[in-house]
């Protein structure tokens, strides 16, 4: 089973980053997200592999590909030249592979024995709220945040600028604040 | 556990440097965006992993505050994005370049 998902999610990981269409590489993400879920549950994490399905594979990638359709971007344009970045990446990534890949297979010890409650939603969310608790708060205000701010972003600047500036004669002089307005709220 | 830890390990190493070498590579901001994602999860595993090794369960909490971070970040780095492409028509990172000295 570990196999299946570790070839699965290195496919995926090299569709991820080889896809000439943005679409293409939202679907191999979401390919390793689903392995990446089967590989939680094979540790003994069952609500993170609830957790990975749910805001991953549900809600982040249907975010990019909402944008991506939004963009409707053509593929990247072929580069001038021989890029320097390519051979670059290629060094770095054999280098950063084999260290990271050496480094991690020295990781030996003990498995140290659980029950069949470790990794429920029970075992975790009691740790979140006890011992965790303010953190989780603090994660709460990053969600906050993070939505006021998108909010903020995804404002028309126009919108902004066009009402402070006509604010003062309201009425059939500035239609175009109240389309866009409305547009925005679309 | 059935498979050793080190493979885990091993798997999320590589998927980490892949999605290194795609932020490097790639000029695309969406793409490049998604390599980043693609890091997160890699970590994730780690710990997720480690977690297990340990038998605590402390790892998939700090899991649940990657999930979480990863989300806003992602809301907001979008957002970016779409205004990127909303003022210069174009979201190749090699073409933002007005900071550069």
């Amino acid at each position: 089973m570990f196999t299946i998902t570790a070839v699965l999610g290195v496919a995926g990981g090299v569709g991820v980053i080889a896809s000439r269409q943005p679409v293409h590489s939202a679907l191999a993400l979401l390919l390793v997200l689903l392995t990446l879920a089967v590989d939680y549950l094979l540790l003994d994490a069952q609500f993170i592999a609830v957790l990975q399905v749910i805001i991953y594979a549900g809600a982040i990638v249907v975010l990019f590909v909402f944008i991506i359709m939004l963009l409707r971007t053509a593929g990247e344009a072929p580069r001038p030249r021989a890029a320097p970045s390519l051979g670059f990446a290629a060094v770095l990534g054999t280098v950063m592979a084999s260290a990271l890949v050496a480094a991690v297979t020295m990781a030996r010890g003990p498995v140290a024995p659980v029950d069949a409650a470790f990794g429920t939603v029970q075992q975790v969310g009691r740790a979140l709220f006890h011992a965790y608790a303010l953190p989780f708060e603090a994660a709460s205000i990053v969600l906050v945040v993070g939505m006021i701010g998108a909010v903020a972003l995804g404002k028309r600047a126009h919108v902004v600028a066009d009402a402070t500036r006509d604010g003062a004669e309201p009425g059939p002089a500035s239609p175009r604040v109240v389309e866009a307005v409305g547009e925005s709220r679309r | 556990m059935t498979v050793p830890a080190p493979f885990y390990l091993a798997l999320s190493a590589v998927l980490f440097t892949l999605g290194t070498v795609g932020v490097v590579a790639r000029r695309s901001a969406l793409i490049v965006f998604m390599s980043v994602e693609l890091m997160l999860n890699a970590v994730n595993l780690t710990l997720v992993t480690f977690a297990r090794l340990r038998g605590g369960v402390d790892g998939q909490v700090v899991v649940f505050f990657v999930l979480v971070v990863a989300a806003a970040e992602v809301v907001i780095g979008l957002a970016i994005i779409v205004n990127i492409f909303r003022t210069r028509e174009t979201v190749d990172v090699d073409d933002v370049d007005l900071l550069r000295g």
